[in-house]
């Protein structure tokens, strides 16, 4: 028995799991479980959560989990950047060494791309996209749940190597031979491989059932080019998810194969070929990359005609670049490894097309700012992070087509001047863009109103720390610092701007906290939305009370135009107005069903189970899926009546029904 | 459940589109087919630049067995053809004769996986294992996850003839076994791409 014990220990928690950041976060975790678990039993809540939270298939409360856990998962990532920009502050002061230093920044960009950005775009996805092409849920509620608890599960799974086992330690890129068992023992990059399979799975359900939401789902009346330009944009990422993520699933299921099963993919020896994963992996990353980024165009193209009393400049145009964007980030994945040495003429087609992008791009920019051009501009926070946006992108955007010439990347390639380029166009496109989203959608969620002077203290914060922070990055890079290096000696001149980027950072994290600070505060005092308007917006979101009923719609509208909630206010016919109570009808709602629930944690089992190579757990979550799966095909009990009486009951309390 | 009267809709459309919320479903099932189809894509990507490193493992000439491979190809194709007839029935309401030919369907599909197992087996016997080479494991994963794919498609044939003999033909068990002859129509498709690109090139070059 103890040598049992000893051998859990010594598996669970080598001695690089034993340091003093480790064990804190082992403390932190400790504590806040064990809180969170009295908070639940002492007001009798677990009923609760497991009956509203954990077993919901509503589109709107699977946007809170999503958008909880994308929090969450910013405070982690956002830890890992100041531990790694602590590091690299003042030469050769290395508070983590080189190993940890390692895991960090592959913690770092794995969480804030799959497990920060991609939930807090569905998390405004499902929130928001229903209640704008008048539709009473998405097409499949109980696969949106499942989408949500793989993600929620992966989540989980990846953020415990950290503390138990030891954390994934070959970049958030997850190239071999760096990741193959003869070069990396240990359960780390199982965990990464497994984790985003898990996690890849729920995203490309998500995909599916937008896509379709989108395409059979819309209100009567709403063709495709009256729709609001954020389910355009919905609809594009969408596609782009279907593609983009099966070469990924490919790449990180033949990793694993390689590093469990002893196969030959990306081994040196043997026949393998490490390029053929860099190849599908950014067969994936390219697309990716405008995953992320046009939910952003689409929060903006809905935030700027809004606060500039506009409607958007260049409709058709809008759509065309969004469609003409998703045909070409499928031809450019090679600029990521120009170096790899596919000849001229491979390279130049690739950088060719990569400068494409930015005709598009650069069309909706300009639209962007025609929109505004003699509008009536309101300054709130989510206009702020749009102005912001837009000086910011076009430097990122113009820093990478000065990457997309090749001669230029073979001497930038893996420097600090990718690292600010990404940085630029994903936290100055994405991030700033999922910000403006919240504080605009906010209300439509919460049913009340984020504090708009600290939503401005915290804008100021983040975006000055995000300039100070990469600025200095670009210098870097032409200064030969490469990426990834824990640290540097001195006399190469990099420790001042070292040094003010990692002020930057921080300036960032304070940011963040005003975020925070800003959300509690507001939960308790800030303005309540009792229009379900707030801003005076165009669509049909803000036709609904704040936030909706379950049902999103008591009577479906009929849509004639662009920006059809607007039309309907300046006719003095908004949905408010017109509800008698004799046109309420019953209505079916989805039921509940822990089913989701049960398969993520099956997949988390079975999971945990194969990072250790433990088969007879890996076995039991195996089966677990395929209980789940069964009892799903069996459970035919998957709706639930809504009489007209308790709708008329709800519309009435919101005074939305005529007498 | 919600079975909206049949009739109300065009009488054109096939009846397992009749119902809108089904007919969404199908549209769903399309689109999980055009990610399964990129999977496929994927794989064969692999398996074509894999196919000449064969380091010091056998080559696809000296491997492939062209036999126990045309049998596969018979029983798959088969089985294509008789889940169409049982569309076909369904369409037609005739419970019984859905359930022979399902029956029939499941019955060839595992002929093919036995099949495809044994040749599996004889291969490794002759330590032909993915480890040796990059070449046979993108063989394996590529063939291999297209048997898998078809030892899911048997359970789930398994799980729909259960549900059919409770409920009958209703508007969602339709559905279901529409769908499901799409997998297993796209299957056969997908096989016809390897014996062409893996077996019979494998065996010429
Ligand atoms: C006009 C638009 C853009 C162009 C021309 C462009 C070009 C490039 C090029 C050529 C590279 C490879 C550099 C190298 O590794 O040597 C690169 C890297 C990268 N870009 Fe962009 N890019 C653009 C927009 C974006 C956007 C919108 C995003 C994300 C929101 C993005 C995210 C990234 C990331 C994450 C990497 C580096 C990934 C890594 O190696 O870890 N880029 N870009
Ligand atoms: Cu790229």
């Amino acid at each position: 028995m103890p040598a049992f014990l000893l051998y859990l220990v010594h598996t669970l928690f080598p001695p690089d799991t034993r340091q003093p950041t480790e064990l804190g976060a082992d403390f932190m975790i400790l504590v806040t479980g064990i809180g969170i678990v009295y908070i639940l039993t002492r007001y009798k809540k677990w009923r609760w959560l497991w009956r509203e939270w954990l077993t919901t298939v509503d589109h709107k409360r699977i946007a809170i989990l999503y958008l909880i856990a994308a929090i969450a998962m910013l405070f982690r990532g956002g830890v890992d950047a100041l531990m790694l920009r602590t590091n690299l502050a003042l030469p050769n002061v290395q508070p983590i060494g080189a190993l940890e230093y390692n895991e960090v920044f592959t913690t770092h960009g794995t969480i804030m791309i799959f497990f920060m950005a991609m939930p807090f775009i569905f998390a405004l996805f499902n929130a928001v996209i229903p209640l704008q092409i008048g539709s009473r849920d998405v097409a499949f509620p109980r696969l949106n749940a499942m989408s949500y608890w793989l993600f929620a599960f992966g989540a989980m799974l990846f953020n415990i190597s950290f503390v138990v086992g030891g954390s994934p330690n070959a970049g958030w890129t997850g190239y071999p031979p760096l990741t193959e068992l003869a070069f990396n023992p240990g359960p780390g990059e199982s965990y990464y491989f497994l984790s985003l399979l898990i996690a890849g799975i729920g995203t490309t359900i998500t995909g599916i059932n937008f896509l379709v939401t989108i395409i059979r789902m819309r209100a009567p009346g709403m063709t495709l080019m009256r729709m609001p330009m954020f389910a355009w944009s919905t609809l594009v990422t969408s596609a782009l998810i279907i593609f983009a993520f099966p070469p990924l699933t490919v790449a990180l299921a033949l990793s694993l194969l390689d590093r469990t099963f002893g196969s030959s993919f990306f081994t040196l020896g043997h026949g393998g070929m490490p390029m053929m994963y860099v190849n599908l992996f950014w067969l994936f990353g390219h697309p990716e990359v405008y995953i992320v980024i046009l939910p952003a165009f689409g929060i903006f193209s809905e935030v700027v005609p809004t606060f500039s009393k506009k409607r958007l400049f260049g409709y058709t145009t809008m759509v065309i670049s969004l469609v003409s964007i998703m045909f070409l980030a499928y031809g450019t994945w090679v600029h990521h490894f120009f170096t790899m040495g596919a000849g001229p003429t491979v390279n130049a087609f690739f950088g060719l097309s990569t400068m494409l992008i930015a005709i598009p791009t650069g069309v909706k920019i300009f639209n962007w700012i025609f929109t505004m051009w003699g509008g009536r501009i309101r300054i709130t926070v989510a206009m702020l992070y749009q102005m912001a946006f837009i000086p910011t992108f076009v430097v990122g955007g113009a820093t990478g087509i000065m990457l997309s010439v090749v001669p230029a990347d073979y001497q930038l390639h893996n420097s600090y001047w990718v690292v600010a380029h990404f940085h630029n166009v994903l936290i100055g496109g994405t991030v700033f863009g999922l910000l403006s989203g919240l504080y605009y959608w906010w209300p439509k969620m919460f049913g009340f109103i984020l504090n708009e002077r600290q939503g401005k203290v915290g804008f100021w914060l983040f975006v000055i720390g995000f300039w100070v922070t990469f600025l200095p990055q670009y210098l870097l890079g032409l200064e030969g610092m490469t990426r990834r290096m824990y640290t540097y000696p001195f006399g190469f001149g990099w420790h001042e701007l070292n040094v003010i980027s990692t002020l930057g950072a921080f300036t960032m994290g304070a940011g963040f906290i005003a975020l925070v600070y800003n959300i509690l505060w507001s939960l308790r005092y800030g303005e309540r939305d009792l229009t379900g308007d707030p801003w005076n917006g165009r669509t049909l979101e803000w036709a609904l009370p704040s936030p909706a009923p379950e049902y999103n719609f008591a009577r479906i509208p009929v849509v004639h135009g662009v920006d059809e909630f607007w039309a309907m206010k300046e006719q003095g016919m908004t949905l408010a107005n017109q509800l008698r109570p004799q046109d309420v009808k019953a209505l079916e709602l989805p039921k509940n069903t822990g089913m989701p629930f049960m398969l993520g944690l099956s997949f988390f089992v079975g999971g945990f189970g194969m990072v250790f190579e433990w088969w007879p757990i890996a076995i039991f979550g195996g089966l677990g899926v395929v209980a789940c799966l069964i009892y799903a095909a069996f459970d035919y009990d998957d709706k639930e009546p809504l009489p007209a009486d308790v709708i008329r009951h709800t519309e009435g309390t919101f005074g939305r029904l005529q007498a | 459940m919600s079975t909206p009267a049949v009739s109300e809709r065009h009488q054109s459309i096939p009846v397992e589109f009749a119902d809108e919320e089904e007919s969404i479903k199908i549209t769903g099932f399309w689109m999980f087919l055009m990610t399964d189809m990129i999977i496929f894509a994927s794989l064969f990507a692999v398996y074509a630049v894999y196919r000449s490193r064969t380091a010091l493992g056998p080559t696809p000439q000296q491997l492939f067995h062209l036999g126990p491979t045309v049998l596969e190809t018979l029983l798959l194709l088969t089985s294509s053809f008789t889940v169409g007839i049982a569309v076909w029935a369904m369409r037609h309401n005739r419970l019984r004769m859905v359930f022979g030919w399902l029956i029939a369907t499941l019955v060839l599909g595992a002929g093919f996986v036995i099949t495809e197992i044994s040749d599996f087996v004889s291969y490794m016997s002759q330590g032909a294992t993915w480890h040796v080479s990059g070449f046979l494991s993108g063989f394996y994963v590529l063939v291999g996850t297209h048997g898998a794919h078809v030892t899911f498609g048997i359970m789930w044939a398994i799980t729909l003839l259960l549900q059919l003999r409770r409920r009958g033909l209703t508007a969602v068990t339709r559905r279901k076994l529409f769908t499901f002859s799409l997998y297993w129509h796209f299957l056969d498709i997908v096989w016809v791409f390897i014996f062409t690109f893996v077996y019979l090139s494998g065996k010429i070059a």
